[in-house]
């Protein structure tokens, strides 16, 4: 279980509260106007944005203060989630080894990784070379490898087309279900709750609400998702 | 968005060595400084100090106007090649150019041929003129450099909104240039003010006699031929003030480096014709002849010299290879360590530490050293070291900046996946922070080992005769008039200051691939 145990996050005029957990295997969509703090409660969760009181928790562990490669957590930021200059290979090896001192097994994960997100035999490629879509294949390929049991992703699609976004929410299913994972997902867009949330967070106005099913809050929202929604 | 904490013992620690070193020699001088009374030699080395850095810097900044503008204005088959090489003398040895413009300027050199062909008196090279047209020399590529990226930073539209309102060029001047040019001059005026207040190797070629002597040249003299310590502490201690205080009064004016981003955008609009057009012709015809006749007139005169090379020359050359090559791994490797501990964490401690030496020259540190060490350590013994870790401070400040913009756009780009990765300090300086910067690192190194290479300084201040770096040695050669021997160790020297400048970027452009 995930626990947000009364956080506060504080910067400048930015306040947001949380206060709920999450159960193990979940699927949660965080969904709200932009700048409510969607993205600053997740990049807290990772560990790149102290709270300014309140605890994380995982399995009851306090991992509050703990740095962020630390964390049984795996990220997928908006960009920037693969090396220009390493191949995919040494990326995804990256995730294994941080010496990138791989051992055969290792090497034979990686290769598998890759097959499994569709990117078989593409591991000596740089990701200049790939397409948008194919870069996210890579970023969920390491996510795999890694295997933390929480992935947080940072709205890593919200630059690919509809299609290609609907082929990554299904890759990010079955990635969660092979890690086991707990997946809390960053959303402006309520088709991407609606398919692949089972629960969903509304943020807005300075709090982040405890999770509710996705079809029971989109067919009775709020005030605050009425005005998001439009 | 990060605040984790961040690992900057390596920065402190080498922050406060730079800070001992600089403030430690100042100090040393404070202590051996015997008598506080300035003798009339000592006053006018002063004034003479002043004096040329003052028109130096007029000289340049004023030439610079003309010829930038024409830059800028005129597009021309080698316009592109013409302004990198308006870079080169920064890394261009001093002695080497001191030579061509003996060549080109002095005695029996092309320039007084014209004169008394013309029934005029000639044009003597050494003292106060000698002095100005070198450092005019160097800095006038500099200020060029600097006010074309003025030039550059004026929008395009504004040109064509005077275009289309029919402003005359007058009035475009007025309007568009001068403000430019007025928010510009006074930094390049006082950049090239404290260049000059430091150019002990022109004032040790070209300079000398009463009338004629630099505060360096004076410490210069008062060490290796009085060994008055007292007086060449003191006069160390002056020329630190002075220094230290252009540079304190300057912050404020955002100091410029000339090299860096590109100068070859499209032109903005097309170029005024009639009369300004053979104008700008003009101008830059003269600068190129002035700028590129001394370096012709000295491979001409060492072509023919390079089948006998003077004795002595290769070991010369190994001793410049290893002090060029130590100072820059140092120089990198120290502005790499504050650069990214800024880029992570911005401070002002770290700015200061890696502009520090900016108030410091050559001679201030190497006298301040030597009166450290001279008790301990032989002056054979300590001159290499001593020039290596010297020429490393000095050219800290430059290649720190010019690191730390990039360091900033990792930083940004990639901080967080490094630290959602797990990866320790020696994977991140290793698969991330090396690959990323590996340009500016070998720009950066290039650029250090040249100007060590080149560097005539501390050198002569310490070594003896055995123990000569090939500037030095190209000096001596000078002094004894053995011109051509000197051209021909001068093209040596040259080939190998670019050689490394050319090395170390190739290094650094071949591992920055995607």
């Amino acid at each position: 279980m995930l626990t947000l145990e009364k956080i506060v996050l504080r910067q400048e005029s930015f306040h947001l509260t949380a206060d709920w957990s999450v159960n193990r295997g979940a699927r949660v969509a965080l969904i709200g106007p932009s700048g409510a703090g969607k993205s600053s409660l997740l990049n807290a969760i990772a560990g790149f944005f102290a709270p300014a009181s309140g605890r994380i928790l995982w399995q009851g562990a306090d991992v509050t203060q703990m740095a962020p490669g630390a964390r049984p957590f795996t990220i997928l930021f908006q960009d920037q989630n693969l090396f220009p200059h390493l191949t995919l290979a040494q990326n995804l090896g990256l995730g294994l080894s941080p010496r990138l001192q791989l051992s055969q097994d290792q090497r034979a994960a990686v290769e598998q990784a890759l097959a499994r997100v569709g990117l078989a035999g593409m591991g000596a490629q740089k990701p200049a070379q790939l397409s948008g879509g194919q870069q996210s294949r890579a970023a969920l390929a390491r996510a795999l490898l890694r295997a933390r049991p929480v992935l947080l992703l940072d709205e890593p699609f919200a630059a690919l087309g509809p299609a290609l976004k609907i082929d990554m929410l299904d890759l990010v299913d079955e990635v969660a279900r092979l890690t086991d994972a707990t997946v809390l997902m960053v959303t402006h867009d309520p088709a991407d709750a609606r398919r692949f949330a089972d629960k969903t967070v509304l943020v807005a106005d300075g709090v982040a609400q405890a999770p509710v099913a996705t079809a029971e809050l989109f067919a009775n929202p709020p005030a605050a998702l009425q005005a998001y929604l439009g | 968005m990060a605040n984790r904490p961040v690992e900057i013992r390596p920065a402190l620690g080498l922050a406060l060595f730079i800070a001992a070193l600089i403030l430690g020699s100042a100090a040393m001088l404070l202590l051996r400084a015997e008598s506080w009374r300035l003798a009339p030699a000592d006053w006018s080395a002063l004034r003479f100090t002043v004096l040329q850095a003052a028109l130096s810097s007029l000289v340049s900044a004023t030439l610079a106007i003309p010829l930038a503008r024409a830059l800028h204005r005129r597009r021309f088959r080698g316009r592109s090649l013409l302004t990198r090489l308006l870079a080169a003398p920064f890394v261009l040895p001093v002695v080497v150019a001191v030579l061509g413009i003996l060549a080109v300027f002095g005695r029996s050199g092309p320039v007084n041929a014209a004169l008394a062909a013309l029934g005029l008196p000639p044009l003597s090279i050494f003292g106060l003129h000698g002095v100005v047209l070198a450092n005019v020399f160097f800095n006038l590529p500099l200020a060029t450099r600097m006010l074309l990226h003025g030039w550059q930073a004026i929008p395009a539209e504004r040109f064509r909104l005077a275009a289309a309102l029919s402003m005359p060029q007058s009035a475009q001047f007025r309007h568009l240039e001068l403000p430019m040019l007025r928010a510009q001059m006074p930094g390049i005026l006082t950049t090239i003010f404290l260049i000059c207040l430091a150019s002990f190797a022109i004032a040790l070629t070209l300079g000398g006699g009463p009338k004629a002597s630099t505060l360096e040249l004076a410490i210069y003299q008062a060490l290796r031929f009085d060994f008055d310590l007292g007086r060449a502490a003191l006069l160390a201690l002056i020329q630190f003030a002075l220094c230290a205080g252009v540079t304190i009064a300057a912050a404020r004016l955002s100091l410029r480096q000339g090299f860096g981003a590109g100068l070859d955008r499209a032109a903005p609009l097309p170029a005024p014709d009639g009369w300004r057009a053979p104008l700008d012709a003009a101008v830059i015809t003269a600068a190129v002849l002035f700028l590129g006749a001394p370096l012709l007139a000295v491979i001409a005169q060492g072509l023919p010299g390079l089948t006998h090379l003077p004795p002595g020359l290769w070991q010369a050359a190994l001793r410049s290879l290893v002090v060029a090559l130590v100072s820059a791994l140092l120089a990198t490797v120290a502005a790499l360590t504050l650069a990214q501990a800024a880029a992570r964490r911005p401070a002002l401690w770290i700015d200061l530490a890696a502009m520090l030496p900016l108030s410091a020259s050559g001679l201030v540190l190497g006298t301040g050293l030597f009166l450290m060490l001279h008790r301990f350590v032989p002056p054979a013994q300590m001159a290499l070291p001593v020039t290596m870790l010297v020429n490393a401070t000095l050219t800290l400040p430059y290649l720190y900046r010019l690191i730390l913009p990039e360091a900033r756009q990792v930083v940004a780009d990639y901080d967080r996946l490094t630290q959602s990765l797990g990866l320790p300090a020696v994977s991140a300086l290793r698969f991330v922070i090396l690959p990323r910067l590996s340009r500016p690192l070998g720009y950066g190194a290039g650029i250090a080992a040249a100007l060590s290479m080149g560097d005539l300084g501390v050198i002569a201040l310490i070594a003896d005769g055995n123990g000569a770096t090939l500037p030095l040695l190209v000096q001596h050669l000078i002094g004894a008039y053995r011109m051509e021997q000197a051209a021909a160790a001068s093209l040596v020297l040259i080939g190998l200051s670019f050689g490394l400048f050319w090395m170390f970027d190739r290094i650094g452009g071949w591992n920055a691939d995607a």
